[in-house]
């Protein structure tokens, strides 16, 4: 039996599978330093953290200079607060920015606001501190909870609205003519029809924004400042998570390191859950359609 | 182009006799996609309370006439068009008449079905009244039966109102847009192609439902089946490369029609 021209040597084969397997692994390898970097900050955080995450961390405030012991529960309920002001701040220009792209701008104005857009999510986050600080901070005569969640809703802004306007353009058209054929106004068509169609999709949007800022520390650094204590009143400084962190760390007692670690795996949770929120809330969307 | 007398004298021919009551009396209406004629002097007056069918070979300005029946064309930038177009009497385009105001009293059904995603059964029926301000809840009760009656889908859905309206069948949802459009009590109901995405039996559903319309409402259905348009229209009108070729009664047009290329399209030969 004679071989057939077109089948290879063997060794050719086994050339070739040698170099088939070498690049799956290096692709392999590839994907694992993708991944790898996420896994160790978890593994350092859980080392250095865990064994300081007590009922105290969460329930206490933190402890004067020197002293063992207490806790970051102003800064998390701090974190909350700024959150919650971002959200308060930023979703509405973010939304409503994202519905005029969408729905009513011009090619010309969108391209504009669009780059506009891109470029503000460029801008480093401690600008926004240093603009947020000449804005509120000197007119106001000193460093508030409003002036921190300010310049996180700024940081909101863009990332909201191109997120609307991508999920806006993607509800189909047969909804707004349907809704415009019943002789519905356009506005009460675009809130009532369009936006209740995409709202998971601004949803999801928000909660990326808010993963976002979430661990923001240089924005807050000249606006929202800090606190040892509880702060009472939204126009005086606030605690946060990342800036408590920041303070802690660079601190000389071993006490405060600790602590700076449990902060810090606290921090990396909630930014897990949110983005563990949006794949369940994107699942549902790919369900329904 | 000017329409040859022969075709001038067909169109004359189709016209409604003076007794009848019009909904849409057009006049040399022609209408443009930026350079793109799409409708060339168009002059129909489509009788009020019949079923008025458009065929004609995809591409000949169907939609676009439908379309500009409730002013939905405007949602197209860059159209432009010229004639008179009155409906009940009143001016379609008149200054200060918003579309609007129109598109409550025209009413339109689409080709493809599209209940509202977020919306129950119920909700997709009320919504059109809802939105323009009805809060009574008798009313909206009222109507929300008598539209599901009309739109022949009452018993089908009765027990399940709060589902999506997204669960129902094809068929079922293109009724449930039917019964949408009712709901906010148009005069007259424009559909375009309201069948071609569904099977025969819930085709003849829907054919035979407008049998029922047609006893309040004005109709005007564009199809491209021309079996459909023999058997539910009153009226029927064949357009060709954006022009009204041929008006007049159904059967008139389906057995003895005058132009020929009337003739040769309602006989297979083209389209
Ligand atoms: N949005 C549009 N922009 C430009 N041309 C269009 C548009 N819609 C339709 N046309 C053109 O107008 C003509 C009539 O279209 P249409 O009314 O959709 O035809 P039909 O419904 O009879 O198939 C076609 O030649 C089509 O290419
Ligand atoms: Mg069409």
């Amino acid at each position: 039996m004679t071989e057939s021209p077109y089948l290879p040597t063997p060794q050719f084969a086994r050339w070739r599978k040698a170099k088939s397997s070498a690049v799956t692994g290096i692709l392999v390898a590839c994907a694992l330093a993708v991944i790898a970097p996420l896994f160790l900050v978890i593994y350092f955080l859980l080392e250095k953290g865990f064994s300081s995450l007590d009922w105290n961390f969460f329930t206490q405030l933190p402890k004067p200079t020197g002293e063992v012991g207490g806790g970051m529960a102003n800064a998390i309920v701090g974190s909350v607060v700024l959150l919650a002001m971002a959200t308060v701040f930023g979703v509405p220009f973010g939304i409503f920015g994202g519905i005029y792209l969408a729905e009513y701008g011009s090619d010309r104005a969108n391209n504009w606001i669009r780059f506009a857009a891109d470029v503000l999510n460029g801008v480093p986050s401690i600008v926004w501190g240093m603009v947020v600080y000449l804005l509120l901070v000197v007119p106001f005569k000193g460093f508030s909870a409003y002036a921190g969640g300010v310049a996180l809703g700024l940081m909101m802004v863009p990332l909201v609205m191109r997120t609307t306007e991508e999920v806006l353009i993607l509800v189909p058209q047969s909804y707004r003519e349907a809704a415009l054929a019943l002789g519905v106004a356009r506005w009460k068509m675009i809130v009532v029809i369009v936006v209740r169609t995409a709202l998971k999709g601004i949803a999801t949007g928000v909660i990326i924004a808010l993963a976002r800022i979430a661990g923001e520390t240089a924005p807050l650094l000249f606006t929202a400042l800090g606190n040892t204590f509880w702060s009472h009143n939204l126009k005086e400084p606030i605690s946060a998570l990342p800036l408590q962190i920041f303070a802690y760390g660079l601190s000389p007692y071993d006490d405060w390191h600790r602590q700076a670690w449990a902060g810090a795996l606290v921090l990396m949770a909630l930014i897990i859950v949110l983005n563990v929120t949006v794949r369940v809330l994107s699942r549902d969307r790919s369900k329904t359609d | 182009m000017k329409a040859s007398p022969a075709q001038a004298r067909t169109v004359e021919a189709g016209l409604p006799a003076e007794a009848e009551e019009v909904a849409f009396d057009i006049k040399n209406f022609s209408l443009w996609y930026g350079q793109r004629q799409a409708l060339q002097d168009v002059t129909i007056r489509i009788p009020a309370k019949k079923v008025t069918a458009i065929i004609g070979p995809s591409g000949c300005g169907k939609s676009t006439f439908l379309r500009a029946l409730n002013r939905m064309h405007e949602l197209t930038p860059g159209t432009r068009l010229e004639g008179s177009l009155r409906h009940f009497g009143e001016d379609l385009y008149g200054p200060g008449v918003e579309a609007v105001a129109i598109r409550r009293r025209v009413g339109m059904v689409f080709q493809k079905s599209n209940p509202f995603p977020t919306m129950s059964i119920a909700e997709n029926v009320l919504v059109g009244l809802r939105l323009n301000g009805v809060r009574d809840k008798r009313v909206l009760q009222s109507r929300l039966e008598e539209s599901l009656h009309m739109a022949a889908l009452w018993d089908e859905v009765k027990d399940v109102l709060n589902r999506p309206g997204t669960s129902l069948s094809g068929g079922q949802q293109q009724r449930l847009c039917i019964a949408r459009s009712l709901a906010v009590q148009p005069e007259t109901l424009l559909m375009d192609e309201p069948c071609s995405a569904l099977d025969p039996l819930a085709t003849a559903k829907i054919e035979e439902l407008i049998q029922t319309l047609r006893e309040r409402y004005t109709v005007v259905i564009v199809t491209h089946n021309m079996q459909q348009a023999a058997r539910c229209s009153d009226r029927t009108a064949f357009f060709y490369l954006g022009r009204l070729i041929e008006f007049g009664n159904t059967r008139n047009i389906f057995t003895s029609p005058s132009n020929p290329q009337t003739e040769a399209y309602v006989s297979g030969r083209f389209g």
